[in-house]
């Protein structure tokens, strides 16, 4: 038995050690707000806040996070940047197919977390792991920048 | 059967008179348009006829299946021509219900896979129905079931930017005469004259007494009215909806973690299946390991088929691990050598051959022999994956008497179809889920992953969930074709076409996937963006021949003919261009002159881009701007990339600058964000996209070497719309076709070097 704390709540898994996290969320918990895209930290779409830094799941064994905190999306509002971001992405329009957005939000909550007025490079850095097929990128960046209280210039053209 | 390019004479029908396009796009007349009935427990149903990618109304129209055996790929095209030709008189595939609460639901048959169909439909209903667009709520319909009797079988396809071409009429319209019929209902209800009364926000105002019903309580009544025909719909004017940004509709569940794709979906007893196919084309399973994978915990089962096997377990865990330990070989047959290079020199041979004509103005390939001042070229266009961000996956429970089937779906009557052939039940015992697609850009126009699960569900008792991996979502995709196009053309002494020829070599999506659509040997698809020059040149050859690549499917993707013709249309006249010595903007201006609205989306590109104006120097790189200009999918459209390259070749795209003419915008929005995406999705496969082939299999598999653009790499956009009321032209996928002529163009303005092979990246590289 894998003890893992999601969300605040307690679970108990009948799993083995080297399962990945993102299966064990996904499959286990019923949690499907996390993504499955690559199987190998290349795409950013799995990504979950262990201790509150951003962790790609998909790559880490359930058992390195025995004892830890673990926060998906389907919780982030109940962190008051994760709220930020989420009302950022709403007012901007963000989404398209929306299948990365979970991952986006993770990355970019843990980045404005720690960094509350990021420059452009800054949210580069942060955001790189995380691939959009839709092509959301000028958007995201722009509701980071909307959610840090920074200026938008150029985005929303039109 | 309509064809894509018939389609945009449809839409462009619409423009002329909106009861003619209903016509157009109903079957059999105008009369049954749109029906209105008393609701099963109160209320108001309306259904009506939304014209599809196929303009499916015209069912007597539809392919017939080729004779002989079908293959598994195949099909889906099968399966639709029956489908399509059971389908008789009124058949409705759109519908509006009005509860007594004056909820109104909109089940419709389009899917959503992030290009805003969920909010610019309601948006068109709601501006004519004068309700809240953000109280709409949204069903997707199903392609059978006893409420939908009569479906519109090989209609339901979600592709070629087809959606609000095809429903910006037909969905006001059912939207006005709904409207009418309560301001009807309300005008009987308190003895009062229609033209006394008013609709708005879904309440129905009698002027003079300003006594109100809400539709809740007028739609018992309205459903036993006449419905009314010829109704007027609103100037462009007045629309409140049309035309102004809107928030998506779809917001919440894609930022809460609770919206649900097809990967997402649970129920009691599921099981998930890991699949692995023959990694060599056309391959069959040889030997398993299964003991080895019944050992690992959580493994239930394997199933195997003739090229493929899965391993059935708990969760996603057990089955990757059990088909880790299953270890399956395979006879790799008589594709085991085949690699692009030799695709390279097939398509090459074949090219030499004249092909079947699209067009002939004139005698051009004698002008082109004749001419003193000629110039000639090969392009290149490398097998592309799709890489959605949600792999492939589909959720089947297939028992005795019926079979279900969960997955996103831009073809749900063609997955229907598949399953009942190869299940053997009849259609209206097997029902389709659609959920939200995570990315569609074409993959999910194919129902293989559906053909696999049916055929491996027939061993499974009890649902399943297969997941491919990105591995196996890569590495058997079905691609887009390997294009091999020769070209060669006649300038004058003031540097003026006389002649262009364009031969086409390449696979025919077309001819598989709805072969009505091939006619006289030409593949209207394969030559789209390319018979249709929008440039004046007195002689014009274009021809193709079709050649298909050693046992690889292959599929449409994002921008489908135009990203191919376009990109080489498009660097082609900027090599005129600069054969000539003229700008490449006013070279193209001077023959746009029976091309007004492409000449003013250049021209308007170019200007708001500083055009002629030098860029920043950026130290160590080389800078330069590129241009392109297009019509594809009823849509004109430029674009300007400012780009530069280092001493390695690597490309950055700083800027692009799009002007776009897309008629009547729906959402502004809307329009901004998928060009914004088309350039995104169009650069990953400009610079680095490239499938390649060795001993049989793909070599690519994840995104280590199937690279993606990222937020690091990503430019600023701008797009400049041109405010238009001319019938809506689709956006999904002009901004993706626009995008690679004008970088290679930026690329050659910055170095020199005409890139006449994508991707870009592996031409630079090998210059």
């Amino acid at each position: 038995m894998i003890s893992l704390t999601i969300n605040g709540k307690p679970h108990q898994l009948d799993v083995t050690e080297d399962m990945p996290l993102l299966w064990a969320v996904r499959d286990v918990v019923g949690l499907t707000g996390t993504k499955f895209g690559c199987g190998m930290a290349l795409c950013g779409a799995c990504t979950v806040h262990v201790n509150g830094q951003p962790t790609r799941s998909c790559i880490t064994p359930v058992s390195q996070v025995v004892g830890k905190n673990i926060t998906t999306i389907e919780a982030i509002d109940q962190n008051a940047v994760g709220k930020r971001i989420q009302a950022a992405w709403r007012e901007l329009d963000v989404v398209q197919c929306g299948y990365c957005q979970s991952g986006q939000i993770m990355s970019a909550t843990a980045l404005l977390t720690s960094n509350a007025k990021p420059s452009d490079a800054d949210i580069d850095a942060a955001m790189s792991g995380n691939i959009c097929r839709c092509g959301t990128y000028p958007r995201i960046k722009a509701a980071i920048r909307h959610a840090a209280g920074i200026p938008i210039v150029a985005v929303k053209g039109a | 059967m309509t064809t894509l390019n018939t389609l945009q004479a449809m839409s462009s029908a619409y423009s002329v008179d909106p009861s003619t396009s209903v016509e157009l796009a109903v079957a059999p007349s105008r009369r049954s348009f749109l029906k209105v009935s008393a609701a099963t427990g109160g209320g108001l149903v309306a259904s009506f006829a939304l014209p599809s990618f196929f303009g499916s109304a015209h069912a007597a129209d539809a392919p017939k299946p080729a004779a002989g055996p079908v293959p598994a790929e195949a099909a889906v095209g099968h399966a639709s021509a029956k489908a399509t030709s059971e389908a008789t008189g009124f058949s409705p595939n759109g519908f509006i219900r009005i509860d007594r609460a004056g909820l109104v639901t909109f089940v419709m048959h389009k899917a959503e896979m992030g290009q805003g169909t969920f909010t610019s439909m309601p948006m068109l209903l709601a501006e004519e129905l004068e309700v809240d667009v953000d109280k709409v709520k949204l069903e997707q319909a199903p392609p059978d079931g006893k409420l939908y009797s009569d479906p519109l079988l090989g209609g339901q396809v979600t592709g070629g930017s087809t959606s609000v071409r095809g429903a910006y009429v037909p969905l006001r319209t059912a939207g006005a005469t709904v409207r009418l019929m309560l301001v009807s209902a309300a005008a009987k209800t308190w003895a009062v004259d229609e033209s006394t009364c008013s609709a708005a926000n879904g309440v129905v105002t009698h002027t003079p007494t300003g006594r109100k019903l809400n539709y809740g309580q007028l739609v018992d009544r309205a459903a036993t009215l006449p419905v009314p025909t010829n109704v007027k719909l609103k100037d462009a004017k007045d629309f409140k909806l049309i035309g102004k940004a809107h928030h998506r509709l779809d917001t919440t569940g894609k930022i809460n973690g609770t919206a649900q794709f097809g990967i997402d979906v649970q129920m009691k007893d599921l099981k998930v299946a890991s699949v692995a196919a023959s990694p060599v084309f056309g391959g069959k399973l040889a030997t398993t390991n299964d003991a080895k994978a019944l050992a690992v915990k959580g493994v239930r089962q394997i199933v195997k088929i003739d090229n493929a096997v899965a391993v059935v377990g708990d969760h996603m865990w057990a089955a990757k691990q059990g088909l880790a330990a299953l270890a399956p070989t395979w006879t790799e047959g008589s594709n085991a050598n085949y690699s692009s290079a030799e695709l390279n020199k097939q398509m090459a041979a074949a090219s030499m051959v004249a092909g079947a004509v699209a067009r002939n103005d004139g005698n051009a390939v004698a002008t082109v022999a004749a001419s003193a001042n000629k110039i000639e070229a090969i392009y290149e266009l490398p097998l592309l994956a799709h890489a959605t961000m949600e792999p492939m996956n589909i959720t089947i429970d297939l028992k005795k008497d019926s079979c279900q089937i969960w997955c996103g779906t831009q073809v749900p009557t063609f997955a229907q179809g598949v399953a009942s052939q190869l299940s053997g039940l009849p259609l209206d015992k097997v029902q389709v889920h659609n959920q939200l697609i995570g990315g569609g850009f074409g993959r999910r126009l194919e129902v293989d992953t559906v053909v696999q699960a049916v055929t491996f569900a027939k061993q499974i008792d009890g649902p399943v969930k297969f997941v491919w991996s990105r591995e196996e979502d890569i590495q058997h995709d079905m691609f887009r074709p390997y294009y091999y196009d020769r070209l060669s053309a006649a300038l004058d002494a003031n540097g003026q076409p006389t002649a262009w020829t364009h031969r086409i070599t390449g696979s025919s999506i077309m001819a598989r996937f709805a072969p009505a659509a091939v006619v006289n040997g030409v593949d209207s698809d394969a030559v789209e963006g390319a018979k249709d020059l929008p440039y004046t040149i007195p002689n014009v050859h274009v021809d193709y021949v079709r050649h298909e690549p050693q046992g690889i499917a292959t599929a449409f993707w994002r921008g489908v003919g135009p990203t191919h013709n376009i990109f080489v249309v498009e660097s082609f006249i900027d090599e005129l261009a600069a054969k000539a010595g003229k700008d490449p903007v006013q070279y193209r201006a001077d023959l746009l002159g029976k091309s007004p609205r492409e000449k003013a989306v250049l021209q308007l590109a170019a200007s708001k881009a500083g055009w002629g104006q030098p860029m920043k120097a950026i130290e160590g790189r080389r800078v330069g701007r590129g241009v392109s200009v297009q019509f594809a999918f009823g849509t004109y459209m430029s674009q300007v990339v400012e780009a530069s390259v280092d001493k390695d070749g690597e490309v950055f795209v700083h800027r692009v600058v799009c002007a776009v003419d897309c008629g009547q915008v729906i959402n502004p929005d809307t329009v901004e964000a998928q060009i914004q995406g088309g350039i995104m999705f169009g650069i990953s496969a400009a610079l680095w996209g490239e499938i390649t082939l060795d001993k049989g299999r793909v070599v690519q598999s994840n995104f280590h070497d199937y690279r993606m653009l990222r937020m690091n790499e990503a430019p600023v956009v701008e797009v400049h719309i041109v405010r238009s009321t001319e019938s809506p032209g689709g956006l999904g996928e002009p901004g993706t076709s626009a995008l690679a002529p004008a970088l290679a163009n930026a690329v050659f303005a910055a170095t020199g070097k005409r890139v006449r092979k994508l991707p870009i990246g592996s031409s630079l590289r090998s210059a």
